[in-house]
């Protein structure tokens, strides 16, 4: 189905003026910049919690926090990362995107949109607040397990279990924002096998939000439940259990991860196809593999949970299930490096991210694969060869996502190029900052560190000294970004409506000009 | 760029040579150890199998990815195809990862039935993961113990020099015996926690409310160290485990000693208790089991760590002193400590703290004995 | 999908009880007929283990801390609770067998852990655990622990009076 697009002209109005603009837009191409901007703050208190987090590990020893505050940071810092950064992050670039890339005036629910960006701010400022109560915030790990997270924690907790609950109210309406559009506003001629590759992540991703954002939801009220009205959900006294918690957790968690990382692949399968002027290789292909990827997801979720006391026969599946993960993911990699093979390529800073994210998303995948397998992981699970597995999926894999799309497409947002030396600069800073942080966390876990700890054995010292280093090295770099974010919105080179050479033939976005007008198409284009 | 060509070439093959010296080592800092019992050998052997398999897959991709961003660059000319899919390609790279994983599936299906034993064990061992401490129980010989760090503050503090087992030194190691089958019965008192020993591969986490089971098979004597690995609360990284193996007739000495000792401590509750014998013994009980919380100055950590110096019940109320001590307090951290120390610990500890500091000069001077204690639990008048 | 995560509680209850999945079993239980039907026996070690929850100040212990059994036979093991506090106290203990599938074939005919226990200021009491091993039991299982875990239910007990008196 799609909906008729009139075009007579509305007379001449762009947006609003003052701060009017930013509190009542309905314009996709605002509330984009709106979660663009606000997972850009939050990138930088997530960062800051992690330098906390590095300055105290520098040295074995407790120096510079006690470990009271320490496991709030760990806890804040993976909650900003994954909900306030990540998340946001994917959901405006497809607010910014979507619409132009299937030839839409704007997204299908505009004043849903306003209101699902809106409750973000409100959800983590009321959770930052907790940090400053006097109990202090959430000490309990992003995982939450209970009942360290119902019968121990501080009174703050139930702040936390409203700010998850308004973080998920967020992503369903986003969510139902998306597939409505997708579903509804395409242009005549593009059938979903003809959609970019961008769009069919986010409609898959979009679906797999809308199934376990309310398990998350179940189980935080389930938690509310036990801490403030005597049930025994997660308490065995009362003939609960509290691995029923990390069930119920893990069929919205281990979804959760392929929600942070699908839309990468969409951003990065345009950007090799762009710079290696090369059609992607094996469209359908990767559609098939994102689609098998989230149906997979939904049967691995025991994963993380090999050490809880479960069966042979249940280690066994999720071990299977686990490992065939793989083979979709591999399918992926080897359409990416397909495309680039016989191609005709350039570097520019989009394509540096991209093949850093290919490159380095299969190392992840690859500890990832390690960690599958069961008896190995006994001696894995909870060390910081898990933390060196997620962050190397997260950093170079969901994040170089974000940066690689937000330098591929600010010149067609702002309508100036961003400055290509300053890109690179920062993209090789990133690069090997990144690896002096994660790559060594792979030893020292194997090595025998586990994770959460504020202070560490001798053995482990040069390697977190290390480790530091570079995480500062990463935290600084990240305000160069800034930097050239901020220069490229106010100056630089004018940039075409193609942008890049040979994108016009990529995308219907490439057909608006730079920047797009406020309501992007206004006459529906034909897709041949 | 030449110059960067000619370091990179060197660089892939000098690598890896690199990186296998380190991982090959024994007791390296880079890799998983290969331990001491023949599960800790298999599982160390898949894991290098899988890692191995994943480098030679990883080395070929990146090949041609690093190959084609060389060769196909615009700049030296590179004219782009246009195919963008073959079929039997796809088909072909999709079956061939499925028979890796279906290899490696095997060996690791093996390595899991080896670990999941469920015969009898030959001992027994109840391990309960407290906040922040082990406890260690003999099942068969009915005698156990806990087990505490026994790093000082002073050297988490860097106010003096870090010993060479920091953070991974017990006051009391659980001590098993060599070439035989210890069944580990593994549960949690408050939060979840985790026994590790990566040198037996074995992890477990401890549940409050129900029992998980692991077991080991130690043949060589040695001491060996392992962690608590799930967050539970402030002191998840200072709860560590450290086992000492050693030969039979060392550990039925070791069993000997420690139910002499128990049947001592009985012996002890019923003689009478100078103030500075309570006092001493109180003041070691008080650092390793109390100022965790309560803090070894005894200002505690308001609101949620009461302060003991000053406090109305540790300078007036002997008897509530008692109650909390035996019961704990409800909705708090602080535990019911009646049924897991001795009378004569619990009347020491009371006794040092109504003392300590300037409790000794404000407070009643009330003394509280370990018959003080047996009375209490057997409701006889104070 | 809301609904789904709310009914996985329930659900993880019925199929845990089902399969004895994380040696939880609640409630007595017998043996079936095709168990009946075994006359086979053999001989395996049946651990008990007592374990009070943080906060729990009663003394509670088995009288034996195991038994060697035979599958098949009926047994009785006796536990002592003593309530050392000043005040009316209400426990609920909560088994647990290990190895988790080991859990079904553990039949406990009596047990204290099917009620909760009300114990007055300074009672002791001794109570019995009446179990038979189904023959049924795998070879490979080669002893059954069963643990004890004490909890202290009084507030909880006091919350639900209140709630019901409204």
């Amino acid at each position: 189905m799609s909906t008729v697009v009139e075009s007579h002209d509305h007379g001449h109005h762009g947006p609003a003026k003052g701060l009017s603009r930013w509190l009542f837009t309905t314009n996709h191409k605002d509330i984009g910049t709106l979660y663009l901007w606000f997972s850009f703050i939050m990138l930088f208190i997530g960062g800051a919690m992690a330098m906390v987090i590095r300055a105290e590990l520098f040295q074995p020893g407790l120096q510079i926090v006690q470990p009271e505050f320490f496991n709030q940071m760990t806890t804040n810092h993976g909650l900003i990362m994954v909900f306030g950064v990540i998340m946001p992050a994917f959901v405006g670039l497809a607010n910014w995107m979507l619409p132009m890339q299937i030839g839409a005036p704007d997204m299908a629910l505009p004043r849903l949109n306003n209101l699902s960006f809106w409750l973000l701010p409100m959800a983590f400022g009321i959770l930052i607040s907790t940090l400053f109560m006097p109990e202090g915030g959430p000490n309990f790990g992003w995982t939450f397990y209970a009942p360290l997270s119902t019968t121990y924690a501080p009174s703050t907790v139930n702040f936390f279990i409203f700010s998850v609950h308004v973080m998920g109210v967020s992503s369903i309406l986003g969510s139902i924002n998306i597939i409505t559009t997708i579903f509804n506003m395409r242009a005549p001629g593009m059938t979903l096998m003809k959609m970019p590759l961008f769009v069919w992540s986010w409609l898959i991703t979009a679906y797999l939000l809308i199934a376990v954002m309310p398990v998350l939801a179940g189980v935080v009220t389930m938690m509310l439940m036990d801490i403030n009205f005597g049930t025994s959900f997660f308490n065995a006294a009362g003939g609960g259990d509290p691995v029923l918690f990390q069930h119920v957790f893990w069929f919205f968690g281990h979804p959760e991860v392929y929600i942070m990382i699908l839309p990468a692949f969409g951003i990065v399968s345009h950007i090799i196809e762009t710079f290696s002027r090369k059609p992607i290789f094996g469209y359908s292909s990767m559609v098939y593999a994102m689609a098998s990827i989230a149906i997979l997801s939904f049967v691995v979720w025991a994963h993380h949970m090999f050490t809880v006391g479960m069966p042979l026969a249940g280690e066994l599946f999720f071990m299977y299930s686990t490992m065939l993960i793989a083979i979709p993911t591999g399918v992926k990699v080897f359409n990416w490096v397909a495309t680039m093979f016989r191609g005709s390529i350039t570097f520019e800073t989009p394509m540096l991210f991209s093949i850093a994210f290919v490159a380095l998303f299969t190392i992840g995948g690859f500890s990832g694969l390690m960690l599958a397998i069961v008896p190995a992981d006994f001696q894995y699970h909870d060390t910081y060869f898990v933390v060196a597995h997620f962050h190397y999926v997260l950093v170079p894999g969901a994040l170089f996502g974000i940066i690689a799309a937000a330098y591929y497409w600010l010149p067609k947002w702002t309508g100036n190029m961003y400055d290509e030396t300053l890109g690179k600069l920062h993209f090789w800073l990133t690069f090997i900052s990144v690896n002096v942080t994660f790559f060594p966390m792979h030893f020292v876990g194997l090595a025998g560190m586990p994770r959460r700890y504020p202070d560490y054995a001798l053995q482990f010292a040069d390697f977190n000294a290390l480790i530091s280093v570079g995480a500062f090295m990463f935290g600084l770099t990240q305000l160069l970004f800034l930097f050239i974010v901020i220069k490229t919105i106010r100056s630089g080179k004018q940039a075409k409506p193609e942008v890049w050479e040979g994108a016009g033939d990529l995308g219907l976005e490439w057909t608006l000009s730079s920047p797009p007008p406020y309501h992007s198409f206004t006459v529906q284009p034909q897709v041949k | 760029m030449a110059y960067i060509k000619k370091v990179s070439a060197k660089l892939i093959f000098a690598l890896p040579l690199f990186f296998s010296s380190l991982i090959f080592s024994e007791k390296s800092d880079y890799n998983m150890p290969v331990g001491v019992t023949d599960v800790s050998e298999s599982i160390f052997e898949l894991h290098m199998i899988i890692f191995w398999i994943c480098v030679v897959i990883g080395i070929i991709v990146f090949a041609i990815m690093f190959w084609s961003l060389w060769k196909y660059r615009k700049s030296k000319g590179a004219v782009a195809a246009d195919f963008d899919d073959n079929f039997w390609l796809e088909i072909g790279w999709t079956v061939a990862a499925t028979l890796v994983l279906v290899w490696m599936a095997v060996p690791s299906t093996q390595v899991m039935v080896e670990a999941y034993d469920d015969a009898e064990g030959e001992i027994n061992i109840l391990i309960t993961g407290h906040q922040w401490k082990w406890h260690y129980e003999y099942l068969e010989d009915e005698v156990g113990f806990f087990s505490n760090l026994s790093t000082s503050q002073e050297q988490i503090d860097g106010e003096v020099p870090k010993g060479e087992f920091y953070l991974q030194e017990v006051d009391e190691p659980l001590v098993i015996p060599t070439n035989t089958r210890v069944r580990f019965l593994i549960t949690g008192n408050d939060v979840i926690h985790s026994w590790w020993v990566p040198d037996f591969a074995v992890k477990q986490d401890a549940i409050p409310g129900f029992i998980n089971t692991a077991w080991t098979n130690v043949p060589e004597p040695g001491i060996f160290r392992g962690a608590c690995t799930e967050l539970c609360g402030i002191k998840h990284a200072f709860m560590p485990v450290v086992v000492r193996a050693v030969e039979r007739e060392e550990f039925d000495a070791f069993i000997a000693e420690k139910v002499a000792l128990a049947e001592e401590e009985r012996m002890l509750t019923s003689k009478v208790w100078t103030k500075d014998e309570l006092m001493e013994r109180g003041e070691s009980f008080y650092a390793v089991n109390c100022a965790a919380c309560h803090q070894a100055n005894g200002q505690g950590i308001p609101p949620v760590f009461p302060a003991l110096e000053g406090s109305q019940i540790a300078l007036n109320d002997s008897s509530k002193h008692i109650e909390i001590l035996m019961e704990g307090v409800q909705g708090s951290a602080m535990a019911a400590f009646g049924d897991s120390y001795s009378e004569v610990d619990i009347a020491s500890v009371i006794t040092y703290t109504r003392q300590a500091w300037s409790n000794g000069e404000n407070g009643d001077g009330v003394i509280v004995t370990p018959q003080d204690i047996v009375a209490y639990k057997n409701r006889i008048d104070l | 999908m809301f609904a789904f995560g709310w009914l996985l509680v329930p659900m993880y209850d019925v199929f845990c009880e089902i399969t004895g999945l994380n040696g939880k079993v609640t409630g007595p239980s017998s043996l079936s007929e095709e168990s009946l039907a075994i006359t086979e026996q053999r001989e395996l070690l049946v651990q008990f283990m007592t374990h009070n929850n943080e906060s729990m100040p009663w003394f509670f212990d088995s009288e034996k801390s195991q038994m060697r059994v035979v599958t098949g036979n009926q047994y009785e093991a006796t536990f002592v609770f003593h309530n050392t506090t000043g005040k009316e106290m209400v426990g609920q203990v909560i088994p647990s067998v290990s190895p988790g599938r080991g859990a079904e074939y553990f039949h406990k005919t009596e047990c204290f852990c099917f009620e909760r226990q009300v114990l007055a200021a300074g009672e002791r009491i001794e109570l019995p655990v009446r179990f038979i091993i189904d023959p049924a039991l795998p070879k490979e299982i080669g002893s059954l622990s069963l643990g004890y875990t004490l909890f202290d239910i009084t507030d909880r007990v006091q919350t639900n009076n209140e709630i019901a008196k409204l």
